[in-house]
């Protein structure tokens, strides 16, 4: 049997104006998976991960966490996770440490604090409150305090956000540490290279509904490459030898810029290689590109529009 | 629930070999309630208005006491005062310092961070009253002994009404205020919105005119607020003239105001702000 964390079936939220945030999506993490959620704002991010978080009560579907209703049967998850909301939540008058003690009570099998405090860099600020700590801070203090009960999984809702490059390659550096020691962590990000870096396997979320997941190399595979160039003068794009003998799948004109599309990059780059240097043409603005995580992104992005205008 | 925590399985930090003691509602409430006081602390201005009105306001009434007509209803200058010490307490200290504690945790988020943690929402609301309703209990009974010192109240004839009425007023009140946060969008608009209660439990209920100087229809529809049931029970507790059915109707009426006050609660209050 494989062990199942997270396990969520065609999960649905409303607002109470009707707005569907979202609209059936399943999936499932498991014991010691990084998993990501990806979107743009306002693609269902934060909605699906409130209710995993069993801060509100899904409008349809199943979620599981650890095998429990994370709203009906609190008591028997909140002990085992730890949650970092999108923002804020600890009163801009207590210090650090008065956070920090208050939560610890609060929370089961809590470590010291000052350890606490010190894996995420706020050791030494202890005295200070918490409206006067930058908003980097602000967000190490929310993690830490996501980490004080050592919980085998851990919910961060957007946990970079705020910070700037050197705090996001710390708390990256201690989200891969958790990870490595076992915890199974969900993360929500808009940003691309943070998927990239810290997950196992990924979702991308699309105005409610899961546009793509797998793991980042799979989601990566099912995008074509790219090779655009700028047309020599006086040559057409019936000028080039048939497209599918080199391997190109598909292809678009703006302006003189030919765009083509392809699962097999060396081949079909070697091919309009070696017409160019037969025809003696020079190909200006060449660029080579394999598929990333961030042209697949767009890609669905655009798709998932198109779809939506055509079957209006 | 297990306890133990499935160590079989993926190997977890050295954290995971400690006993996994869970933490004690007690613990929690403790938790939340230093905080809240560590907080209260530091807000000087709800702190002075907690304080100082319930302690010195009353006091200025006690011309206005002297010029009423008692003849009568069997009330003295102190068993109208005392009474309203007390009110002035609840509605002070308790009531409107808790609806600005409750609507600004909600808008920091504070309400919405503990509710993903092992904190019940009873103990996150219980929590964040317990310091105001320790000072309304303590401002109380200081109230009753600075009273009967200065006042010549004597001793309450029936005790039991006294203290049934104070602490069914220290349940009554963190629930209105709890109720009246849910409207309330900001601490800002939370100073507004305690006045209606405010006004009318200070005019209606018996806390600056006694019911019983007012004329019968008029007082048997004050009778039903919810500040009524508590003064009555406190006032005829003192002077020990509350009949054991006036007493069961004031009773009832204030566990009714504090079962409304659960199912709205219950019902509608908010955890986050809206957005």
């Amino acid at each position: 049997m494989t062990d199942q964390v997270i396990d969520v079936t065609d999960l649905r939220r409303s607002y109470t104006g009707g707005f569907e945030a979202v609209r059936g999506t399943s999936f499932t993490v498991g014991r010691g998976e990084l998993f990501a959620l990806l979107g743009t704002n306002g693609a269902g991010k934060t909605s699906t991960l409130e209710v995993l978080e069993g801060l509100a009560r899904p409008t349809g579907g199943t979620v599981r966490v650890l095998g429990h209703d994370p709203y009906r049967e609190r008591a028997a998850v909140r002990p085992r996770t730890g949650v970092m909301l999108q923002e804020g939540g600890f009163p801009s008058e207590l210090t650090v440490d008065e956070t920090a003690r208050m939560w610890a009570n609060c929370t089961s099998g809590a470590r010291a604090t000052a350890d606490v405090l010190a894996s995420v860099g706020l050791s030494g600020r202890g005295g200070v409150r918490v409206k006067q700590l930058s908003g980097g801070e602000k967000r190490r203090l929310d993690l830490a305090m996501a980490l004080i009960g050592d919980p085998e999984v851990l919910f961060l809702d957007e946990p970079t956000t705020g910070l700037d490059a050197e705090g996001r390659r710390e708390t990256w550096d201690l989200v891969r540490a958790l990870r490595d020691q076992g915890t199974t962590v969900l993360l929500t990000t808009h940003y691309l290279e943070e998927a990239e870096q810290l997950a196992d396997r990924l979702a991308i979320l699309h105005e409610g509904r899961i546009a793509a997941t797998g793991r980042v190399a799979d989601v990566v595979a099912s995008q074509p490459s790219q090779i655009s160039f700028e047309l020599p003068d006086g040559y057409f794009p019936g000028d080039l030898p048939p497209l599918a003998q080199l391997g190109v799948t598909g292809h678009d004109v703006q302006g003189r810029t030919l765009r083509l599309r392809t699962d097999e990059l060396q081949r079909a780059a070697t091919a309009l290689l070696t017409w160019a240097k037969d025809t003696g043409v020079e190909l200006r603005r060449l660029d080579v590109r394999a598929a990333s995580l961030e042209e697949a992104f767009l890609q669905i992005a655009k798709d998932a529009t198109n779809e939506k205008e055509t079957v209006r | 629930m297990s306890a133990t925590a499935t160590p079989t399985t993926g190997p977890r930090g050295p954290g995971s070999a400690r006993s996994a003691a869970l933490t004690t509602p007690a613990c929690r409430l403790l938790a939340l309630a230093r905080a809240e006081l560590t907080l209260l602390g530091r807000a000087k201005g709800t702190l002075f208005a907690a304080l100082f009105v319930p302690l010195v306001v009353p006091f200025t009434m006690k011309s206005t006491v002297k010029n009423m007509d008692l003849d009568g209803t069997g009330l003295s200058m102190g068993s109208v005062l005392l009474p309203s010490a007390i009110a002035f307490s609840l509605l002070f200290a308790v009531y409107s310092a808790l609806v600005s504690v409750y609507a600004a945790r909600r808008e920091e988020l504070v309400l919405k961070r503990l509710r993903t943690g092992e904190v019940r929402d009873v103990e996150i609301l219980a929590g964040a009253a317990l310091p105001s309703v320790a000072i309304g209990l303590v401002q109380s009974l200081v109230l009753m002994g600075m009273c009967a010192a200065l006042l010549d109240v004597g001793t309450p004839g029936a005790a039991h009404y006294v203290v049934l009425g104070l602490l069914l007023g220290l349940v009554m009140f963190p629930l209105l205020a709890a109720v009246t946060s849910i409207v309330s969008r900001s601490v800002e608009s939370a100073q507004v919105m305690v006045m209606p209660l405010l006004f009318a439990s200070l005019l209606g209920s018996g806390a600056t005119l006694p019911l019983e100087v007012m004329p019968d229809k008029l007082a048997s529809v004050c009778e039903l607020l919810p500040l009524s049931p508590v003064i009555a029970l406190i006032r005829g507790g003192w002077t020990g003239e509350l009949g054991a059915g006036e007493g069961l109707r004031a009773i009832l009426i204030a566990v009714a105001w504090i079962a409304l006050g659960v199912f709205a609660v219950k019902r509608w209050f908010r955890w986050e702000p809206r957005r």
